[in-house]
């Protein structure tokens, strides 16, 4: 089991959470100026990392906010949580206290 | 039981040192690898052929699956591609001449909510339809099948019936992987082990080999079946594709005398049992929410199918777990495979089985072979293609049955 550190409530276990998938997949700007290949990519297409990777979490039983973190996908290892609207930690920028 | 174990015969392929070029590069060698170069040898006369595996022969999923097939699929697509492949695996222990433990004791899917129940007779209709045999019991009827099952209403989730396809079963899964590994070594294949695909080579929109740790093969034909991996492949080969990978466990209990004499599966409280030949009662469950590539998974996930077997199988609680362990199964939006060409000349992949890939290995091997040897699909695997995702042509099993495959 994942210990995870939501932002607003501290280290909670993971059954508490919610998973959301890839991070910082925005919704088209333009949707209807898509190809139906664009179209796909938005809406069944996502990264797959092997290594880190940005994704979403929602505390769903907790505060039931959602956040942004970053974990390596084969340690499990969690290396940065920071709010949803941020632009994905470069260094060791929001890392995991 | 034990005894109906056979002898382990001493060398069922070569070890070749791998060639400076090939006809066809199949990467993995797992069971839809070797079913795949299986069928090119057979079908499609390509014996010019190798499959790379990074590390030993079927270690991968195909060693940690739960070795349940059935074909009681919803949708005309999956019940033609499933039913096809139940038919192979009814055949091959004659074709491939090797007794690999094919024991058809039935499915049980149970039914615990009127939705489930709902759902289960629309299931069983459907699969009359398609020519796959299926039926629907009440509680008592499942208490005949299954005399361990807890039918009482003292359940969170009483059993409010199931449905059985009694054609469904189990096989040995390393045994199936040496069958297939036998022939095609007999016909002329090169299985290579302990060689790990590092990139694949193109010129321009068209394959031409790919580079190993122990050399670069030049080839015309990669296909990929490398299931959890599938991501890590296709970035080498410069294409993405719509899977994401999440790490599946199972378990296994110690050795009893038979107690369980069918498969059972429930999707609602999310478990599912048989007792392999040898005697460890098998169980697996869901995956893990979260993307992951560590073949291993949180035991919570565990706890919540033990939880549910022992409710279900009340002589469970007396029962020890022996050993857990996780795969990485590789999972599309709709929960149903890619069988496919790609935008790249020459490389075709074969993924996103998901937690099904098991009893999919036959006609996953036979339709990916003919896609490779005719650079066209099979039309079974046609509905298959990458292209749904743009067309919008899904098969969409996650809504319409299995949860579980």
């Amino acid at each position: 089991m994942l210990l995870i550190s939501c932002p607003n409530c501290g280290p909670r276990d993971e059954t508490e959470f919610h998973y959301g998938g890839q991070a910082h997949v925005p919704y088209p700007e333009d949707p209807y100026a898509l190809s139906d290949r664009e179209w796909a990519e938005y809406l069944f297409y996502r990264d797959n990392d092997r290594g880190a990777y940005a994704e979403r979490w929602s505390h769903s039983l907790g505060c039931r906010k959602w956040f942004n973190a970053v974990r390596d996908t084969v340690t499990y290892d969690f290396t940065a949580i920071y709010p949803m609207g941020d632009p994905r930690p470069t260094t060791s920028e929001g890392a995991v206290r | 039981m034990a005894d109906q174990l056979p002898e382990h015969p001493d060398f069922l392929w070569r070890n070749p040192e791998p060639k400076k070029s090939y006809e066809a590069v199949i990467i993995g060698g797992g069971g839809h690898g070797l079913a795949t170069a299986y069928y090119l040898a057979k079908n499609h006369g390509m014996t010019n052929i190798a499959i790379l595996e990074r590390g030993w022969l079927a270690g991968g999923n195909m060693a940690r699956n739960t070795t349940i097939i059935r074909s009681n699929y919803l949708w005309d697509e999956s019940a033609a591609i499933y039913e096809k492949s139940l038919k192979l695996w009814e055949q091959l222990p004659e074709e491939l001449d090797y007794d690999f433990l094919f024991s058809q004791r039935g499915v049980l899917n149970l039914a615990h909510t009127l939705q489930d129940v709902r759902e289960s007779q629309r299931r069983v209709n459907a699969n009359f339809l398609n020519g796959v045999d299926a039926e629907w019991l009440d509680p008592k009827q499942v208490k005949e099948v299954c005399p361990i099952i807890n039918i009482g209403d003292d359940l969170r989730y009483p059993v409010m019936g199931g449905t059985y396809q009694p054609r469904a079963g189990i096989a040995k899964h390393d045994h199936v992987a040496w069958a297939f590994a036998r022939k095609c070594d007999e016909m002329g294949v090169d299985i290579i082990q302990n060689c790990e695909v590092t990139g694949v080579e193109r010129i321009g929109d068209k394959v031409v080999g790919v580079r190993t740790n122990r050399g670069n093969i030049a080839t015309e034909r990669v296909a990929m079946c490398v299931a959890g991996d599938s991501s890590v492949l296709a970035d080498m080969a410069g294409i993405r594709l719509p899977i994401q990978s999440h790490p599946l466990q199972a378990l296994v209990s110690e050795l009893f005398e038979p107690v369980h004499p069918t498969v059972v599966m429930s999707n609602h409280v999310h478990v599912y049992v048989s007792q392999a030949h040898k005697g460890e009662l098998v169980m697996g469950a869901g995956v893990d929410s979260y993307n992951g590539y560590g073949q291993r998974g949180g035991f919570h996930v565990i706890e919540e199918q033990l939880a549910a077997a022992v409710e279900l199988f009340p002589i469970f609680s007396r029962a020890h777990v022996l050993r857990t362990w996780g795969g990485i199964v590789d999972v599309t939006l709709d929960a149903s495979p890619i069988v496919s060409r790609t935008e790249v000349d020459g490389l075709y992949v074969n993924c996103g089985w998901g937690t099904g890939g098991f009893k999919g290995t036959p006609a996953a091997g036979l339709t990916f072979a003919h896609t490779i040897a005719n650079d066209d699909p099979h039309p079974l695997n046609a509905p298959y293609a990458l292209e749904r995702f743009e067309t919008g042509h899904l098969i969409d099993e996650h809504g319409a049955a299995a949860v579980a495959h």
